[in-house]
Formats: structure tokens, sequence, C-alpha cells
């Protein structure tokens, strides 16, 4: 398998050059791949997907016993990052983390920000996401947004653009860890050439985080991982989390709250300190949230708010990830940096606006429409992929609800080479990063790559067919760096 | 440096590695069913080389067997206990349930023991799409291999810590209740007439048994000349062969011992006193005496006694009451 016929289609390639010559940090792998025999790259993917069912790394599909399982697409051909770009990502991040956690302590607490008009104060208070619950809740270290999976997009002229924020309760993390193994045995000669930046630290770095903010009172603080058990499709990532950790992984049913939070041993009742969540805030505690939730654990806000127990992230951080708030993100920086953004945020249309929401129903065969509250590509409409009917609807839906949407121009995102049977084509991706919070912030290098496996699709979430790529982050002091 | 603490174990996950343990071995065992009763079958005269029906009865399962298929035909009985899903005690429903457990404690046990039930799980789903298998000694043999290779994963790979005892806990008392059922196939199967027994034909059929526990071997060292009593004390009474009931026993007791921490010969709960009592019973058990009360009657009384062990874990160990057990382990 060669690169002769592939085309970039006049998109930003992540490998090629508009020439299709390919990029400086992208040769070595492209040579080592040409330099393969026949067949040889096939072999290697049909022996990663056999991998990756062995170890059990798949999507849950009800009804396991009839034997369906699916595991996560998985492409071999990784994306390339080099050392400068990957500088620019991880001051960028830093900031926007920074911003947003000092951002959302204020609307918690004394609405400095709504008071001096930055941000109009019915967008925060209409936001499905805002918990009234959290208000004057002092999370250690002030700290909401522990760990936040940022979505980045490139658009045709290769700017890095950010797409969401992802606060709440973000995924994937596992497949960053998980690609690099299956991609180190396929390729050992190319990593060695490129010093591409290891991920390994991952886990550590998260349980360091974690052991971070546990109440003072804790002398060895004792971490544990609440899941919403096998059935959620992301329990393998909690798994995983945990025994990378070496925490327990608990479900709600093994915690209970009687002062401080406790799980139920088969010696009798033992303290936890720190819980890392992987649970909605709704489904949190049914005392607080929703009260037919049978995953959370009754009382643990209380605990939570009288510092017996430290949660991450911190729920009713998901207010900065309202789509409409997400449009005063670049204002909230410069309102709390006192600086410009690094990361420009894509530029969105605010259907609430009566300008903006003219222009958005002109333009609906143009522009993606976003639910304000939605994620993992639900209510969302492609202008340019859809239907009469289905801009019709939308149109209806934005009318009849203004505040619940938000339109972006449709980006042409940047493209990488993918295995497409017995070639390659390209094949738009986005980048998702995980920057964790605690004493420091810290952005692993590298992130998961996610990939629209279908032609001409710009839709790479995992619920809608998306597939994903191993990143490489590469070192200055590297070749081509 | 300080000395870290001991892990504490969630009810939870001790319920789900004990039950790793069980539908692990009962899988092995199902397996160990079909291929006695085929060599059973092998070396029986013709007209009487075709009864599957004994080891339905055995399993304890005659009823759902009867509602779904009816006729016991080799065909028949192997599907319904190789791969039939409504059978949940069928190779294919233990290796599931083993899975789904494992799935949901992999934090706990180690990788390799997860990829072991999942490899043997993704083998027996692909199996099951196929008639039955024509190799079908092979695929008994592939099964009890993979649960051997599940059992040594488990020694060499997994700390020996409660959760393990869990796992031991819960194959050691399955693979003693499953032993008195291998032998009870035995007493089902029908002789081609009452004289035979004491024949060639009967000692072939003891020598299947003892083969379908891989005890043959273990046995001719041991006692040389096949013996029915003989073969019977060994398989019940031997205290050192790992398939024996009372060697079996033993174990699941010095595991719940390691669990609670009491000394030996000493109890703090309702499970730890039966599985004690049970234990030094065989311990200063003889053979004659249990064969003139009846083999039979012995096997239910014991797998009676067996069930009401594992009831007495569930209620000590898994379903934990809330609050007062702050402390140590209050009886």
């Amino acid at each position: 398998m060669d690169f002769s016929s592939y085309n970039t289609d006049g998109f930003y390639d992540e490998m090629f050059e508009a020439g299709a010559a390919p990029r400086p940090h992208a040769r070595l792998l492209l040579e080592t791949v040409e330099a393969l025999d026949d067949g040889h790259l096939l072999r290697y993917k049909h022996a990663a997907e056999r991998l990756l069912l062995q170890m059990g790394i798949t999507f849950n599909v009800y009804g396991d016993l009839a034997g369906t399982e699916r595991i996560f697409p998985f492409d071999l051909i990784p994306r390339i990052v080099p050392a400068h770009e990957w500088d620019h990502i991880e001051r960028g991040l830093k900031q926007r983390v920074h911003a947003l956690n000092a951002f959302i302590d204020d609307i918690y607490h004394d609405q400095k920000i709504l008071r001096d008009g930055v941000i109009p104060a019915e967008v925060i208070l209409s936001a499905a996401s805002y918990r009234k619950q959290c208000q004057g809740l002092n999370p250690p270290r002030r700290v909401w947004c522990h760990i936040t999976g940022t979505d980045l997009v490139r658009d045709r002229d290769g700017v890095y653009y950010v797409l969401e924020d992802n606060l709440r309760v973000p995924s994937g993390v596992s497949y960053v860890l998980e690609n690099r193994e299956v991609l180190k045995r396929i390729f050992p000669g190319v990593f060695a050439g490129l010093s591409v930046r290891p991920v390994t630290e991952y886990p550590s770095r998260l349980l360091e985080m974690l052991e971070s903010i546990a109440p003072a009172s804790a002398a060895s603080p004792r971490v544990v991982l609440l899941t919403p058990g096998i059935h959620n499709s992301a329990y393998f990532e909690h798994s995983f989390l945990a025994q990378q950790m070496g925490v327990q992984l608990v479900e709600g049913r093994d915690l209970l709250v009687d002062g401080d939070v406790f799980m139920r041993t088969t010696k009798g009742l033992e303290r936890v300190d720190v819980i890392y969540r992987r649970i909605d805030d709704d489904f949190l505690d049914p005392q607080a949230f929703r009260p037919d939730s049978l995953l959370g654990v009754a009382g643990l806000m209380e605990a939570y708010r009288a510092g017996r127990v430290a949660l991450a992230n911190a729920p009713g951080n998901g207010v900065a990830d309202d789509k409409v708030i997400y449009a005063y993100v670049p204002e909230i920086i410069r309102y709390y940096e006192d600086a410009d953004p690094i990361l420009p945020n894509v530029p969105t249309y605010l259907c609430w606006r009566d300008g903006d929401r003219k222009y958005v129903l002109e333009h609906l065969d143009q522009l993606v429409v976003k639910a304000a509250n939605e994620s993992g590509g639900y209510g969302m409409l492609v202008g340019p992929h859809s239907t009469r009917e289905q801009q019709a609807e939308f149109a209806a839906k934005i009318q009849a609800n203004p505040r619940n949407f938000i339109a972006q121009p449709t980006l042409a995102l940047s493209r990488v080479p993918t295995i497409v049977d017995d070639h390659f084509e390209g094949r738009h991706v986005d980048l998702r990063p995980y920057v964790l919070c605690g004493r420091e912030i810290y952005v692993v290098p590298g992130g998961l790559t996610r990939v629209a496996m279908k032609k001409g699709s710009l839709v790479v979430n995992s619920s809608q067919g998306g597939g994903s790529k191993d990143t490489w982050v590469l070192s200055h002091g590297g070749p081509q760096a | 440096m300080s000395v870290a603490p001991v892990r504490p174990l969630l009810s939870r996950v001790a319920d789900s590695v004990y039950w790793i343990g069980r539908y692990m071995e009962r899988a092995e065992n199902v397996a160990r069913f079909i291929d006695v009763n085929h060599n059973l079958m092998l070396d029986l005269p013709r007209g009487f080389g075709d009864q599957w029906q004994p080891i339905i009865d055995t399993t304890g399962d005659r009823a759902l067997f009867m509602e779904h298929y009816g006729a016991a035909t080799r065909e028949n009985v192997l599907r319904f206990l190789a791969f039939d899903q409504r059978n949940y005690n069928s190779i294919r429903s233990c290796v599931w349930w083993a899975r789904e457990n494992a799935r949901s404690v992999r934090e706990t046990i180690s990788s390799e023991m997860w990829e072991q039930i999942n490899s043997l799980y993704l083998r027996i789903t692909a199996e099951a799409r196929k008639p039955v298998p024509d190799e079908l000694p092979q695929f008994c043999h592939d099964v009890r291999m993979a649960c051997h290779l599940f059992q040594g994963i488990t020694h060499v790979t997994m700390t020996h810590n409660e959760a393990w005892h869990f796992i031991r806990l819960g194959t050691s008392l399955e693979r003693a209740d499953k032993t008195t059922r291998i032998l009870d196939v035995k007493y089902f199967i029908l002789l081609p007439s009452v004289s035979d027994v004491g024949t060639p034909y009967d000692d072939i059929q003891w020598a299947a048994v003892l083969k379908s526990v891989s005890g043959f071997e273990m046995y001719r060292k041991r006692y040389g000349r096949i013996a029915p009593e003989r073969i019977v004390e060994f398989l019940l009474l031997d205290g050192e062969f790992p398939r024996a009931v009372r060697y079996c026993i033993g174990v699941a007791d010095a595991s719940l011992h390691a669990i609670t921490g009491m000394r030996p010969g000493a109890f703090s709960c309702p499970s730890e006193q039966r599985l004690g009592r049970l234990r030094s019973e065989l311990d200063y058990a003889q053979v004659q005496p249990i064969l003139e009360a009846g083999l039979h009657e012995f096997f239910d009384a014991l797998q009676l006694r067996m069930n009401q062990i594992d009831e007495c874990v569930l209620e000590d160990f898994f379903a934990q009451k809330l609050a007062h057990r702050t402390g140590g382990h209050a009886f």
C-alpha cells in the first residue's frame, strides 16, 4: 500500500501539503508504511482488531447474550502533531481551563462577571446545566474542572479552533492509552526515530490530582472511581482507569453516606475521601438531583457540601459546557485572564439574538446547528448534508425555543490518511486532548483523534460511527521539530 | 516507609469473584459430564449405548430439558448442556456469567484472568453457531484446558489476598458438589443386566468415571485394582487428590479462615461453622458405613449441606447490612 494515488481533495491534510508533498514531520512514518510488504498493514489491522476484542476493549450492545459486542473502530495511521503546534495548543488549553475555573467559581459565588455586564444573567440562569444546588459551594482548592476533554478542530486554513470544552464527564482517554500500546507494537522503529512523547504518565497524574483534592482530615486519602455499572458504554474506561490507578471501582450501591461517605466491604464500612465520578450530575444523588436515580448515592451532595468528601469533576461545572455560554468563552478569558484567547472559538451564532436567528434561519443549508445542552453528536443538523425536511424541522425547533440553539459555519475539518479497504483515503478528524487541574494544570501530550470513518462525513462521535487514531506529539529536538 | 494498610474488599466484588470461581469450575465440570457420558456410551454393547437421559438427571435440570427438548437424544443433550442459553448451567451460560462478573471486577482480578475468560467466551460463542461439534471430545478437552489455564493464571498472576480466597472458596465448593454429581452419573446409568455388576462392563464404567475427573492414574497409584468401594473412597474421602470432596472442602475451609482471620478449628460466623463441621465429619468418615446407608442418599444430603453453606456465605459477606459493622467482624 502506498500513497501515490492519495489525494487531499483541497482539504487541510495533517500529513500532506497542498501540492501532495509529505509534511516534514510525516515523512518518516510515510516511508515506513510504504516500505511494508503488501498486505502487511492489513494483517496488522486485523491483528490489532483481534487484540482489542481479546482484551475486551469493546462497546456494549444490549442483549449481550447474543455475543454482539463491537470494538471502537481504530485506524492504524496515526495523526502527528509537531512540537511547535503542540506548544501552542498546550498554552491555549491551560489558559482556557484556568479561565473557565475562575468563571464557574464566580458564577456559584459573587457573579461579578454578570454584574459587570460581560454576560447577560439570563443566559446563565436559563442554562439546563446550571445547578442552583451548587451556589456557595467551595470545592477543595476551588477547582471545578478537574478533568477536561476539550475538542479541537482545524479548518481549511489549518488554524486550531476550540469546538467544545467537555467539562462534565469527558471520556475517551483510555483509548489514547490503548491505541498507543497497539501502535508501539506495530511501528516500534518510527517511535524511536521520531521521539514521540509518551502518554503513559496519565493514570499516575490523574491519581496525584485526585489525592490532592482530598479533605484535609484524610491522612492517606482513599480515592474511588464511581461508575454507573457494566452496562454503561464507557464502562471499559472506568474499569481500565481504576485498574491503572490501583483504586477501587465502585457503583452507587457500594457507597452510603452516614456523615462521611463509606463503602460496604466484607469487613464492614470503610471511609472514602475522593470520588472520581463518571456519573452525570443528574444521577449523582437522588436527594439533591433526580429523585428517581438508582445509580447515585443518597446524601452525597450533603457530605460534599460539608467538605467530608471531594468530587471530581465538581457538580455544576457543566454550566460552562452550555453551547450558548461557550460562545462567551473568549470574553470570559479576557475578563479573568486579562489576555486575548490563545485558541480561538469557532464563530457562533446565538439564536436567541434576533439578528443571529434571522441569519441562521436563512442559511440553514450552510450551517451546523446544535442544541445548547446536547453532546455526543445528538440534536445536531449538518446543513450541507441535510434534506429540506430536516432543515424545516430545525427551523421550527429554533423558533419554538431560540435559547436552546446555536449555529456555526460548517468547517472543512482537516483530514488524515486512513485505511479504507486496501488503500488510503482522507478522513475528517478532530482532536480531544485531556487536561488535568489540581495543584497545577497538566495537559497530556497526546489525545484522542476521532475520525469520521464514513466518506465525506464530518461527524466524528463514536455514537455516530466515528473511530479513533493514535495521536503522536513530537518532542522538541526530535527530527523536523 | 509506613506499612500500607490491607485493602478492604467490597462486598459486591467479593460476591462477583466468588461467582467467577464457581462458574468457571461449573463450566469445566459440565464438559467433564459430557465427556464421561460419551466415553461410557462407547463401551456399552448395542442397544444400551445411547443413554443420555442419566446425565440430565444428575445435573438437576431435568424439568427445563423436558420442557424445551423432550427426547434425550445425543444432539439434544449436547446442545442443552453445552450451548443453550436458556439453561443457566450450560457451558456457554456459565462462561457468560463468569465473564459478566469478571467484567464488573476487572480492576480486582488480573488482566490475564480477564483475557482468559474472555477468550474462552469468544471461542464458545463461535462454536455455538455451528451444529453440535463433531469433535466432541476435542471440544470438551479444550474447555477443560481453558478452565485449567484460568486456574493456573489465577494462581500465579493474582495476589493471594482476600478476593483470591473468595475465588478459591467458590471454586472448591463448586468442585466438591460436581464430583458428587459425576459419581452419581454412574448410579443412574443402566447396566445390561443386574448381574453385570462387578463384571468388565462395570469396571469399564468405573474407570470412565475416574478418567472424567482426571483421577484414573492417581487412583491406580494409590489402590491399583479397580474396586467400586475404593473408587468411592478415593473420590469422596481422599485428603490429597484435588478433586476429592474431602480435599475440596478442606481447601474451602482454609480459604474461609484466611478471609475471616480465625484460627483453624474455630469459627466466627455461620458459614464458617457449617463448613468446619462438614470438614471434620469428612476428615473422620469411613466409606463402608456410607455405602451401607446408600451412596446416592449420602450425595443428596451432602449437596444440600453445601447449598446451605453457600447461602450462609452470601448472608455473612455479600449481603452487607448497613452501618453497625464498622469494627471487626461482628457475629
